[in-house]
């Protein structure tokens, strides 16, 4: 058979870069497959992706090598819009890829450009938003929808071109757990309803592995390292030495001692043969610690009956009161849309509370302004582009320091420090512009970071990152906290992120607060974790097959054990 | 932000016309009135558009706060042209006939006072079209409109771009501006203007970046989609000429050409009552 | 990325520029003289027309300033409209000589000439045009349109003078020294 997609000694060099991003790439992939690729943030996932859909060369210029050939044309030669036919793409950017006024004209996008008449776009166009599930939504603008919604308009918009390869660029960061669940399913059925070669690109490789795929695809600094089944990739060293977060289930077995089998078919927890490792899995358990407890300190912020909304009579916010100690790390879930970046965007006094008081260290801090507030409580936003000020990482970086007016030499000290600790001084002169998502992200943190605040929130920090860079950026926060007794608030749809690093977690759930409990148990209480879309981790899994009934102090004794494994 | 005028859904006849209806009607409507000056047909415009704007089923807060806005820089105008030429309205008449003595020489004349109510007037029939136009438009199908009317479709789709992201726009504005302030720019408050426009500078740079972004993301999300295949392209949105479409357009062609008519029957554009 | 002819690029710049302007109409910093204020959002134009050219200028600032004045205060002040148009034009016309995204508007002979362009394009736009067009719609005193005209080329040339040369050098800078770019220890 012939492959559908094939790079050939294929290279490629950004027309601003010194040394090729991509080299070597030698890639069969055959029609109806479904390919996994990881990578580290950088290692040029999204570039592979752009030379497929030809906006590399055709909008990002640069010099290509070798030969690629997608579904026999030439993607240099036929431009993105030859390739549009053949193959669609959902962006990295799903915001940006959001082009209708509405969700219906979104999905239309692609047939109005092919100038199909209007009956049949009609028709065509309810046929996609019943694929995605989102005929209740097409009147809406986009601002009124989810993160996961949206995401779903995306599938659905790039599906009605009936094209061969399908690319998700990271379909999954921004995803609260059961959306991200569903979305997967919903790749899932496409390609096996339509016929498809689809490609994802994914940190969140144990999310992706919930549904069968063929292959895994390993890149690291711009060239393949593996290319295996799910089950062979899953039993070697591959993704521990490129800095990739393997399934927890199999961390666990193998920290048990013991090596997976790829005929014990690890792909998925619920249907891997157990049997050769529960006792192993059983006997570490008896003999690990149990997790020691943590001494805190007083209340250094406290929100009390917090109302607020966006738009009078629709109340995003209601009743919230909790209160964060001195020297906690504290984690913030709950649904996509249930209030989370609104609640810290709420405690840094971008928004004003419609009653309700919040109180830092005792005082209520509604007169303080937003530029007072920052300098006690440092926030990460979500969205990076929302705060990159500055066209040089070293000055975007510097900016907070700059602007109080430390001197140049400490700047450029604290600066240099932070960016190593990021991951970013080999890039200190380079311009944000030619960073990627994950290093964007990066930035943002460093540039909080370097202003040591007394508070930090930080609104997804791990999205788009690989797990060699979230826990080195973790490590040093959990280090701040425990030597400086920095107070950390995280916002995050990662349900290992907040058993592992944090003490606590407040769920929301429409604008309510459900919880207030310790992660493990938040995840143990079924209503809970349903109503907030959370997720347990498979470590629960793997302890129940085992016949481990005390589920949750497993799941502690792994992650306290994992951690000082790794110092 | 200040609140701003945006399409609000509803089931009336003027909602139910096609947006080119309206664009005709609106440009129809603005010419007439840059033209004319005469005072029976300004009345009358005022009179037509207060109807058509009860027709509308517009709600009075939706419109109250920029018609404030409206009405303090109206005032304001009228001050000024009073200020700079307080005989104005004696040159275009040509005639003088004092009220009341102000202050120094300047005295306060019937013409000065009539040819400021005109432009008065003359301002305000415009209010009533745009507040309909903007309140029962749906921005999707006035995309397709403007392709309908001959718009190359290109600049058709850049209209509904800008309106597409103009709550984007605004919303990284307050974000950008927050994040700044959060680091330490100092934002509210008094400061000379030097600091002001370093201020202004420190929202605009990320902003001005932010967009160029913006425009290299979308560009490519379209062009993978598509956009410019075609020499032609349809749109979801476009609705067909109705009957009532057309009656509103005749309508309004009569309406000018009348209007514009007995404005310059006497070769003036001015109504004299002196 | 080079600089096509009139492509998707190009269109969308239109539109969010667009955008971008209209979302500046409401942000006007006061200066000392009562009512009257700095438009930051003329630094927008300015830099759309110097990257993108004429036709991107002439949309932007005709689009932006109609929507921006319907959105914001509800009438539409075509004698207004126009001159913005022009201005973006005028300064439009010289985008190729910038090179900004090539990083050529770093050199003193470019934001010498940027400026003298801005600076007769703002005459054009607000003393020539506007009033004018103010006189023959609005029959307007000719005293008060041009000492309006004045005061709004004054603001305008002092915004674009030093917002819109201080973005554009910034950005010009920024996508020119995407260059050679190495990883380093
Ligand atoms: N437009 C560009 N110009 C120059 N260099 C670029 C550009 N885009 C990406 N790069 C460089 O290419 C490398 C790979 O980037 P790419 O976006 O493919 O990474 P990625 O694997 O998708 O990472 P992430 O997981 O963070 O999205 C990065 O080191 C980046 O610096
Ligand atoms: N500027 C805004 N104007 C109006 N509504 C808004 C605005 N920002 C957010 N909302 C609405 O408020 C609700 C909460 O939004 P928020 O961003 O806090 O959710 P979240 O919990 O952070 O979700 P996610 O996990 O997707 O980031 C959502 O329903 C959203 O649509
Ligand atoms: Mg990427
Ligand atoms: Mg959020």
């Amino acid at each position: 058979m012939e492959p559908i997609i094939e790079f050939k000694d294929f290279s490629f060099q950004y027309k601003s870069q010194t040394e090729p991003t991509l080299h070597d790439i030698n890639l069969r992939i055959m029609h109806g497959e479904k390919i996994l690729i990881a990578g580290p943030s950088g290692s040029g996932k999204s570039t592979l992706a752009h030379c497929i859909n030809a906006l590399i060369p055709c909008s990002y210029p640069g010099k290509t090598g070798g030969s690629l050939n997608v579904a026999g044309l030439n993607p240099e030669k036929e431009g993105v819009f030859g390739m549009s036919k053949k193959v669609g793409t959902v962006l990295q950017d799903t915001n940006g890829q959001f082009i209708g006024l509405t969700v219906a004209e979104d999905l239309a996008f692609a047939l109005e450009n092919d100038n199909v008449p209007q009956e049949e776009m009609k028709k065509k166009v309810m046929e996609a938003a019943e694929v995605v599930d989102m005929t209740r939504f097409l009147r809406r603008s986009p601002e009124a929808l989810s993160g996961g919604q949206k995401q779903r308009v995306s599938m659905g918009g790039v599906l009605v071109d009936d094209v061969d390869i399908l690319l998700f660029d990271e379909p999954l960061a921004n995803l609260d757990p059961a959306t991200g669940k569903k979305t997967i399913e919903l790749i899932d059925q496409i390609t096996k309803n339509k016929d498809i070669t689809v490609l994802i690109i994914e940190h969140r490789l144990e999310d992706v592995l919930y549904k069968d795929v063929d292959r895994i695809i390993v890149v690291n600094d711009g060239t393949i390292i593996a290319d295996e089944k799910p089950d062979d990739l899953l039993c070697g060293n591959v993704l521990g030495e490129q800095g990739i977060r393997e399934p927890l289930y199999l961390s666990a077995i193998r920290h048990t001692g013991q090596t997976v089998a790829p005929n014990d078919r690890p792909q998925h927890v619920e249907s891997m043969n157990l049997e050769p490792y529960s006792d192993g899995v059983r006997k570490w358990f008896k003999a690990a610690p149990p997790k020691a407890e943590k001494s805190l300190g007083d209340p250094v912020l406290e929100l009390r009956h917090v109302n607020f909304s966006y738009v009078p009579g629709q109340p995003v916010l209601q009743d919230i009161s909790f209160s964060v100690r001195k020297g906690e790390m504290l984690s913030i879930v709950g649904k996509n849309g249930a209030g989370k970046s609104t609640c810290a965007s709420l405690i840094c006094g971008f928004n004003e509370a419609d009653s309700g008081e919040i109180l830092l260290n005792g005082r209520d801090i509604t007169p303080l302004s937003v530029k007072e507030r920052g300098e006690k409580i440092g926030f990460v936003m979500q969205s990076p582009n929302q705060m990159i000020s500055k066209p040089m990482i070293r000055d975007e970086v510097g900016l907070g320091l700059a602007v109080r007016g430390v001197p140049e030499e400490e700047i450029r000290e604290r600066v240099d420090e932070t960016l190593k600790i990021c991951g970013l001084y080999p890039f200190r002169n380079w311009p944000v512009s030619a960073l990627s998502f994950g290093q964007k992200k990066r930035v943002t943190i460093a540039s909080i970071l370097v202003m040591k605040p007394e508070i930090m929130i930080l609104d997804e920090p791990t999205a788009g990152q690989d797990f060699r860079h979230y826990t080195e950026i973790m490590e040093f926060l959990k280090e701040l906290n425990e030597k400086h007794g920095l107070t950390i608030l995280m916002i995050t749809h990662d349900m290992h992120l907040m058993l592992e690093y944090t003490d606590r977690a407040i769920v929301l759930s429409e604008g309510h607060l459900l919880t207030d409990e310790t992660p493990a148990r938040v995840l143990t209480d079924e209503c809970t974790a349903e109503k907030a879309c959370l997720k347990k981790t498979s470590l629960y899994d793997l302890a129940l097959r085992c016949g481990i009934s005390d589920a949750d102090e497993f799941v502690d004794r792994f992650i306290a054990w994992e951690r000082e494994e790794r110092r | 932000m200040s609140r701003m005028i945006s399409y609000q859904e509803k089931d009336t006849w003027i909602h139910r016309l096609s947006g080119v209806t309206k664009l005709i009607f609106l440009m129809l409507w603005c010419i007439t009135s840059a033209l004319t000056y005469d005072t029976m047909v300004l009345v009358i415009m005022i009179l037509i558009g207060a109807s058509i704007y009860a027709v509308s089923r517009t709600e009075w807060k939706q419109v109250s706060t920029v018609f404030k806005t409206i009405l303090f820089f109206m005032v304001l105008n009228l001050v000024f042209i009073f200020i700079f030429a307080p005989y104005e309205g004696c040159g275009i008449y040509g005639s003088r006939t004092e009220m009341i003595r102000l202050f120094g020489d300047i005295y306060l004349t019937k013409e000065q006072l009539f040819y400021e109510l005109n432009v008065m007037i003359k301002y305000f029939t415009v209010i009533p079209a745009v507040f309909i136009f903007l309140v029962t438009t749906d921005p999707s199908e006035f995309a397709a409109s403007l392709n309908l009317v001959g718009v190359p479709y290109s600049f058709a789709y850049s209209v509904a771009i800008a309106l597409r992201y103009i709550p984007d726009v605004q919303d990284d504005f307050i974000r950008i501006r927050n994040a700044q302030e959060a680091r330490g720019i100092e934002m509210s408050g008094k400061a000379s203007l030097k600091d002001r426009l370093i201020r202004t500078s420190s929202i605009i740079f990320p902003l001005l970046f932010s967009t160029m972004e913006r425009i290299d993301v979308v560009s490519n999300a379209m062009e993978l989609r598509g956009f410019g295949k075609k020499k032609k392209r349809s749109w979801y949105a476009q609705r067909k000429l109705m009957r009532n479409d057309w009656i509103v357009i005749i309508s309004a062609v009569v309406f000018s050409i009348a209007a514009l008519i007995y404005t310059f029957y006497d070769g003036n554009r001015f109504y004299n009552p002196f | 990325m080079e600089i096509k002819k009139f492509g998707i690029r190009e269109v969308v710049a239109m539109g969010i520029g667009t955008a971008l302007f209209v979302v500046l109409t409401t942000v006007q910093i006061p200066c000392g003289i009562p009512n009257t204020y700095l438009q930051p959002r003329m630094a927008v134009l300015a830099f759309f027309s110097a990257i993108f050219g004429p036709i991107v200028g002439a949309v932007v600032g005709l689009l932006g300033h109609a929507l921006g004045d319907a959105i914001f205060y509800g009438s539409v002040w075509w004698s207004w409209v126009f001159p913005e148009a022009v201005t973006g034009i005028l300064v439009g016309c010289f985008a190729k000589k910038f090179a900004v995204q090539e990083g050529g508007f770093i050199t003193a002979p470019n934001i010498i000439l940027f400026n003298i362009v801005q600076i007769a394009a703002n005459a054009i736009a607000w003393i020539v045009a506007a009033p004018i067009l103010d006189i023959v719609v609005y029959a307007e005193p000719a005293k008060k349109v041009f000492s309006q005209g004045v005061v709004a080329f004054v603001g305008n040339i002092i915004v674009i003078g030093v917002l819109g040369t201080l973005v554009l050098v910034g950005y010009s800078k920024a996508s020119g020294n995407s260059q050679g770019l190495k990883k380093e220890d």
